[in-house]
């Protein structure tokens, strides 16, 4: 009786108002209830993200043969000799400019490209659906096809770049590692601008019209009121936008490795593209283990800060 | 507000010069977002020999749409069975998401438990994860449960780390569906799963939408972890098999975009299909 009471008083507390009252929906049999609603979920994130993660930081202390036989602890021999290994500085440093020009570069177009989308023209619909394609379409196979333009003989991008006389011959820009990345960045916010261009969008139709109003009687010029009006406005969504960013592009593996794939050394490489070298070529599972415990590490870390400054949770 | 909104921008008020500044400008952002992909397109009906040619020609000399055909039969990679793989994960993934994050968004939406707030909280965070960073990890269980090297893995793979997103917007959906509606059902004596059927679901329909063409597209390009995970070819979807033709001495270029068409049109049309909803999904309510 009272348990079935506690159940109905907690399905009311939950949709009458947000904050529940003391004592409702806390007792163990509501979590028994609602196991069977919640269990697959969990133990589909327990088992292929939680449990992945812990197998991770376990086999970063281990020594593991190339060929998978775990041969026993080794302390922090792994995270050691990933300090010896002398390119490690370099791709730590490309990882920070990576993620730094790329998100930067992409939150600046985008903010333009949502103040052209938020106008009215004719045409405008056909412009936002051309805008999406990059975010549909495997980044493998948009990266693919910008290498190709690229390729020093048959390439198509080197053909206008003679064209309109920007190089005088075609350029090997895949073959070396300075040119191969600056491309890869390039790409990497070509396909970032869709994602970011609308979140921006969704975040300039929350500012209300009387509040430019307001600003153009106040005299405010266009420069002025976008920096003094719109762009507080815009903040939440552009913290939602910027940390989003800083995940994916940290987390991005498939430009840098057609790109840069099959260029010799470690010239071009971030975190993530070292960790596919490590297991892909080296077979070196334990010291790969080691450089995602890093990189997992530095995700967690912008993981906590989208939690605080975006509160995600606040409306739950 | 939205007359307001309206009447700002109705023509009479936008001076016709900067009406049509504003299409050119638009007009040469659609050609900037289109030209990789009209040029995977223009390519792909180039002969193999077109293809290499130097310098490059922009319009195909002579049309081969044949190559949609003959490129199955390609040496690099089985592509067929690559095609085959991409649609079994990608809508395996698709539809488990479905069955576990769909009474998932709706009991938290509407219930309270104890551990409601740690679980929703570990949903954001998955949220933020991706399968790269894990994949050293993913790649030693799946080896010690013997089922690397299979779709189920990268299945189960896609499934987990699209499932926060699913629960997230469909969450936001049954949230938006009033209490009254669910009572009213539940003094007509209907239980929890046929309140979650027959009432709610027809309300929250746009949410599943949107959430399944989202984890659709999301598992039809993963690439990261079926690198490592998938190791025989023909288990490969094709964002991991296209990445063999690079570096060959003479590249079936024709073919790689061939396929590529042929892979990104559909993912293509299902996200514009649900471009009004696009952003709140991906953001799940932080910005509104």
């Amino acid at each position: 009786m009272t348990a079935s009471l506690t159940g109905r008083t907690s399905r009311e507390g939950a949709t009458a108002d947000r904050r529940p009252r003391r004592g409702e929906g806390t007792s163990l049999r509501d979590l028994v209830i609602a196991l069977p609603w919640i269990a697959p979920a969990l133990l589909l994130i327990l088992g292929v993200v939680i449990f992945p993660a812990g197998v991770m930081f376990y086999n970063s202390t281990r020594d593991i043969s190339q060929s998978g036989v775990d041969r026993g602890p080794a302390g922090f021999e792994n995270f050691q000799s990933l300090l010896d290994f002398a390119p490690i500085w370099g791709v730590l440093a490309r990882t920070l400019v990576w993620v730094v020009v790329v998100v930067v570069l992409t939150v600046l177009i985008s903010l333009a490209l949502a103040q052209l989308l938020d106008k009215a023209f004719p045409g405008r619909q056909l412009v936002r659906m051309a805008v999406i394609i990059p975010w549909a379409a495997s980044v493998v196979m948009t990266t693919l096809v910008v290498y190709y333009g690229l390729d020093p003989f048959y390439g198509i991008i080197n053909e206008v770049l003679v064209n309109v006389g920007v190089i005088e011959t075609p350029y090997g820009w895949t073959k070396n590692a300075p040119s191969a990345f600056a491309w890869s960045i390039a790409i990497a916010v070509f396909v970032s601008l869709p994602f970011t261009t609308y979140t921006i969008l969704a975040g300039l139709q929350t500012v209300p019209a009387e509040v430019l109003e307001a600003a153009r009687m106040d005299g405010a010029g266009r420069t002025r009121t976008y920096f003094s009006v719109i762009l507080p406005q815009l903040r939440s969504a552009l913290a939602v936008a910027i940390l989003i960013n800083i995940i994916n592009v940290f987390n991005s593996l498939p430009i840098l490795k057609v790109m840069t794939g099959s260029i010799p050394g470690y010239e071009a490489d971030t975190i993530m593209t070292l960790i596919f070298k490590y297991i892909q070529t080296d077979h070196r599972i334990d010291v790969a283990s080691a450089l995602s415990v890093v990189g997992f590490v530095i995700v967690l870390a912008i993981v906590a800060v989208y939690v605080r400054v975006v509160r995600p949770m606040r409306e739950v | 507000m939205t007359t307001a909104r309206a009447r700002r921008y109705t023509a009479d008020q936008v001076p016709l010069r900067s009406v049509i500044l504003r299409m050119v400008v638009g007009l040469l952002v659609l050609l900037f977002f289109v030209a990789p992909y009209v040029v995977m397109l223009v390519s792909s009906l180039k002969s193999k020999r077109e293809i290499l040619r130097v310098p490059p020609t922009f319009l195909p000399e002579e049309w081969h749409p044949e190559n949609y055909v003959t490129m199955w039969s390609t040496p690099e990679t089985p592509l067929v069975q690559n095609l085959i793989s991409t649609i079994i994960i990608a809508v395996c993934a698709t539809l488990l998401v479905l069955a576990v994050a769909l009474p998932a968004a709706y009991y938290t939406a509407r219930f309270r438990f104890p551990g409601r707030m740690v679980f929703l909280f570990l949903v954001i965070v998955t949220q933020m994860l991706q399968p790269a960073v894990l994949t050293s990890g993913l790649f030693r269980e799946f080896q010690f449960l013997g089922i690397s090297d299979t779709w189920f893995a990268m299945i189960l793979i896609n499934a987990a780390f699209n499932l926060s997103f699913a629960v997230w917007i469909m969450h936001s959906f049954f949230a938006g569906v009033p209490k009254e509606v669910d009572e009213a059902a539940q003094l007509d004596g209907a239980g929890k799963w046929t309140v979650l059927t027959r009432i709610n679901l027809p309300l929250v329909w746009p949410g599943i939408v949107t959430a399944i063409v989202f984890t659709f597209v999301s598992c039809w390009n993963e690439f990261a972890a079926s690198l490592v995970i998938l190791s025989t070819a023909g288990n490969q979807p094709l964002s991991v098999a296209l990445t063999k033709f690079v570096g060959q001495y003479a590249t079936s270029w024709h073919y790689v975009f061939g396929v590529s068409i042929v892979a990104i049109i559909p993912v293509v049309i299902l996200f514009m299909l649900i471009e009004k909803r696009l952003v709140g999904g991906l953001t799940a309510g932080s910005v509104k």
